[in-house]
């Protein structure tokens, strides 16, 4: 089933099953490996893209339901809250393996686009849903704020 | 010219995005620089207002002396050879291979530092070089917490006899006394004028020439340091920050085909009839392969099962819901941990093997004015790296080559030499990026299954693991249960101690029937607890094991440090004392502890104990430290408790109070952490820190949530909500690391926090609560608050 997807302003044409999940999809046909795979099952946030500006999981969001929308990745995000989130990450050195960060800076980008001063508790309610192994959340805390201050 | 392995990680891209933090830290070394060298002032002063140009040397102009071979092949740590080592490229690209895998502990930048420091090369010009598994490295098992310990000493020496070589070149160039030339930051100096000579322009003739002696070496004063022992920026986090690098789940070559397998749910269960055909009509589902039947000892073989070979990943998904297979019980049919666990405590009741005995504790037990006794249990915990775990084979006739998140690249090699009998010389390993591995990843069974199956297949296939596999068909921390004794006298000091120690032993999973804890596993935090009571007994008892287990960062320490730390705070709250001041008082004066004066067969993490002695002075150092950071002692809100635990593993010293805040229905919440590590010379503080962080909050999330169970031999959780680990908003609010400035040798970072973090945080929630906890996990994966005890029961 061929479709074509708007991936970071860029239309993409591809021939997948119906109903795989856009993850898949980014991965497995595009080749684009930055968004990753942790648990298939909306549980672990690593797998965080935007769809039309808002976090979404892409494992469980069937690619041929996002015609037409405009998809972003670890890859192509961009603009003042991507850029201060990403300079805070480095400044801070927030990542440690690295495996779920896509995810949280694309959960954290989400936040700081919606509200720019965000509390402890809008943290945790934005980031719980993006489980970091490594147990970066103090430096993940650190970086938002930091970020936000630099907005 | 220099031998180095390609790996499929790509070349650093610093010069196409510079790293801010990268350039900081040149034109800090550059203040350095200047300051600390007066002959190189003038150099520099000079070399930027005249118009000196570098001459572009050519080796072959140039009449150089016949060089033998390397006299640094067997230097503590192995192969200095700096060609080992170090690529120096035209163009000033300074190449360091890193042998080990890096896997969020930072060690492309740990080995990096040491090499470059030594080499004095221009942290902007560095690159990193993944190794494949190869025996000219030495060890490559990333694990146990030693790629510093193990590799500092000769890693200095490569890079500082590298600096040496390439100031003789210069010399020869210039046609001068070595001694008048100096290198600093990439460019070899001469000492009669301002000329440089860059380390690019030089490498041509530095590899030609005789690599020194260690003798003749000089590696820096540590004072000198440029990049060691400093917080240097991370090579990889950028990278990350764009999704860039390459993850083992990230892997695609040409042609690949994607894998998942349908494993029998028990260990040793066998697969019967298999019918794929509803499989097979899965859109984009190309085959089925059946895999041979795992028998015992485990090893890192393959589990069996079926694979399921898709065009992507989410068709072999689909196409392995929809196989019908009819699994035949194997031998371990009958566990049932809950059962199991009753049978562990029965054990730990009856008296053990003896493995470490000072003076004579059923004496001291019987005399003691009053005695505290206390039993322990934890469960089985599952290592769950973000990543899980993912291979890629590719066979090219006999040769075999595979891509992996592996933490050993060597052993990888060796498995699939011996599992599929093939000569190892035709095997290539190549170690990706690791996302997370916390000892999983050291188990190369993933890369077995995707050596069998790419044959079976004729082209290349990526095995990936989901979420449910890796919890369901793990290598498992082991289930343990203890039981600890002692005798007080009339003053509350305790006199007698015993510990006793039962668990299935990592062996378990190499040596079918093996049941007795290892002297390894042993001298991790049981065999050398560090108190001086006159009294003290340490035992194991046996315990088979019916699941493969396996190491899970910090290993036994975790059980261990729970029950013993756990009971210096019981032992204290029978006395009537403060915990921390017991503490003290149980580790006693300052001495140098070796458990062999006692019987125990005590391995020291493979390190001598006299080079890394169990000091007690540095347990102590850390206790006061990690107090005074708490303020330990202050009135608390109520409700609110401070708990201390200290702990040396991985011949590092680290002391953790945590603060927690329970509610009046059991809402437990950390607001802090302070922790104080002594850990010998750090490579690198920040991330050292990072480490600190992560390490404590991994043992609270195993000691909050963490509980792998089993049923008719079958791991009961699946994925994420029954396996629960610990979230942003589960996170303590605040958390300090202080790092006590050392300069003996270099000890663990990655696992030595884990270890402390539950027994500090029980011992707080007893403070808060006067609630003992002796059973992990404390809230587990369903609860949301501690089950506090009513009024009656307490
Ligand atoms: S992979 Fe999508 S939330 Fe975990
Ligand atoms: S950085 Fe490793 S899982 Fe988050």
């Amino acid at each position: 089933m061929t479709i074509t997807l708007n991936i970071n302003g860029k239309d993409e044409t591809v021939d997948a099953a119906a109903g795989t999940p856009l993850l898949w999809v980014l991965r497995d046909h595009l080749k684009m490996t930055g968004t990753k795979f942790g648990c298939g099952i909306a549980q672990c946030g690593a797998c965080t893209v935007h769809v039309d500006d808002s976090p979404t999981r892409a494992c469980i969001t069937p690619h041929d339901t996002l015609e037409g929308s405009k998809i972003t990745t670890i890859e192509g995000v961009t603009g003042g809250a991507a850029d201060a989130i990403r300079s805070a990450w480095i400044k801070n050195d927030v990542p440690q393996c690295g495996y779920c960060q896509s995810g949280q800076i694309m959960a954290a980008t989400a936040l700081l686009d919606e509200n720019s001063n965000p509390s402890d508790e809008d943290i945790d309610a934005a980031m719980s849903g993006n489980i970091c192994r490594c147990a970066t959340y103090m430096s993940i805390r650190r970086a938002i704020k930091e970020a936000a201050g630099d907005l | 010219m220099f031998l180095h392995d390609i790996g499929i990680i790509p070349r650093g891209d610093k010069k196409s995005e510079p790293n801010p933090d990268a350039s900081k830290i040149t034109n800090l070394t550059r203040r350095g620089f200047v300051v600390g060298s007066s002959l190189f002032v003038v150099g520099v002063t000079l070399a930027g207002c005249s118009r000196y140009e570098e001459p572009k040397i050519d080796p072959d102009s140039l009449d150089l002396p016949a060089a033998g071979p390397s006299p640094l092949t067997e230097v503590k740590g192995g192969d200095a050879t700096p060609a080992l080592w170090i690529a120096i490229e035209e163009d000033g690209t300074v190449k360091i291979t890193c042998h080990r895998s890096e896997m969020g502990q930072q060690v492309w930048t740990s080995m990096a530092q040491i090499v470059a420091d030594e080499l004095d090369a221009d942290w902007e010009n560095v690159e990193i070089v993944q190794a494949v598994g190869h025996e000219r490295y030495g060890d490559q098992n990333t694990d146990g917490s030693r790629s510093v310990r193990y590799n500092f000493h000769r890693l200095r020496l490569a890079g500082a006899a590298m600096k040496q070589m390439l100031e003789e070149a210069a010399a020869i160039y210039w046609k001068m006394d070595p001694s008048e030339c100096e290198a600093e930051l990439g460019k070899v100096g001469n000492s009669q004028n301002s000329d440089t000579l860059s380390y690019g322009n030089l490498a041509k003739v530095a590899a030609k020439l005789q690599v020194p002696e260690e003798k003749d070496i000089a590696v820096k004063d540590p004072k000198d340091w440029r990049y060691i022992n400093k917080e240097i920026a991370s090579l990889t986090i950028p990278k990350i920050t764009r999704g860039e690098g390459t993850f083992g789940i990230d892997v695609d070559i040409p042609e690949m085909v994607y894998a998942v397998i349908a494993r029998p749910p028990q260990l040793f269960g066998k697969t019967g009839a298999v019918r794929d055909e509803k499989a097979l009509a899965v859109p984009g589902v190309l085959q089925t392969v059946k895999l041979p039947d795992a028998t015992p000892p485990a090893l890192f073989k393959a589990l069996g099962g079926v694979a399921v070979i898709g065009s992507d990943t989410w068709a072999a998904i689909q196409g392995r819901n929809a196989l019908e297979i009819d699994w035949v019980d194997g031998p371990n049919a009958s566990y049932d941990s809950e059962t199991f666990a009753d049978q562990m405590v029965q054990t730990a009741k009856r008296s053990g093997t003896v493995r470490r005995k000072r003076g004579d504790v059923a004496a001291g037990l019987s005399s003691a004015d009053s005695r505290v006794e206390a039993e322990y249990y934890a469960p089985h915990l599952s290592q769950s790296p973000m990543e899980p775990p993912a291979a890629t084979a590719r066979w090219d006739g006999d040769k075999l080559e595979c891509w992996a998140c592996v933490q050993d690249p060597q052993a990888t090699r060796q498995t699939l030499s011996d599992l599929l009998e093939i000569d190892k010389e035709n095997i290539t390993v190549n170690a990706t990026w690791l996302g997370g591995a916390f000892g999983r990843k050291s188990k190369p069974d993933f890369v077995v299954e995707a050596a069998i199956i790419a044959k079976e297949v004729g082209r290349p296939v990526k095995v990936t693991w989901t979420r449910e596999d890796e919890v369901r068909h793990g290598y498992y921390h082991s289930v343990s249960a203890q039981r600890m004794e002692a005798g007080l006298d009339a003053n509350g000091k305790c006199t007698s101690y015993l510990h006793r120690t039962v668990f299935p032993p990592i062996a378990s999973t190499f040596a079918p029937g093996m049941d007795v804890p290892t002297d390894g596993e042993m001298g991790l935090g049981a065999t050398d607890v560090p108190f001086s009571m006159p009294n003290l007994q340490v035992e194991s008892g046996n315990a088979k094991g019916h699941l493969r287990i396996g190491w899970l960062r910090s290993v036994s320490n975790i059980y261990h440090a729970f029950a013993v730390q756990s009971f210096a705070a019981e032992m204290a709250h029978a006395a009537g004392r403060d915990q921390k001041d017991y503490l003290l008082e149980l580790i006693g004066n300052a001495r140098n502890i070796d458990p062999a004066d006692e019987g125990a067969t005590y391995p020291n993490y493979d390190a001598s104990i006299e080079e890394y002695p169990i000091e007690t002075a540095r347990l102590s150092n850390v206790v006061n430290v990690a107090s005074e950071m708490a303020k330990w002692g202050r009135s608390m809100p109520s409700g609110h408790g401070l708990g201390i635990a200290v702990h040396r593993s991985f011949l590092s010293y680290i002391a953790t109070v945590v603060e927690v805040a329970v509610s009046p229905e059991g809402a437990l919440t950390i607001p802090g952490v302070w922790l104080a590590v002594d850990a010998g010379t750090v490579i690198n503080p920040r991330h050292t820190r990072a480490q600190m962080e992560g390490g404590t909050i991994y043992g609270l999330s195993n000691a909050l949530f963490g509980e792998i169970t089993a049923k008719n031999g079958a791991v009961v959780q699946d994925n994420f909500p029954s396996w629960r680990v610990l979230r942003m908003g589960e996170a303590p609010r605040a958390f300090e690391v202080q790092i006590v400035p050392s300069n003996t040798a270099p000890a663990g970072v990655g696992e030595p926090a884990t270890p402390p973090a539950a027994p500090a945080l029980t011992n707080a929630i007893f403070n808060a609560t006067g609630h003992r906890i002796r059973k992990l996990p404390i809230i587990g994966a369903s609860g949301s608050r501690l089950s506090l005890p009513t009024e009656e029961t307490a």
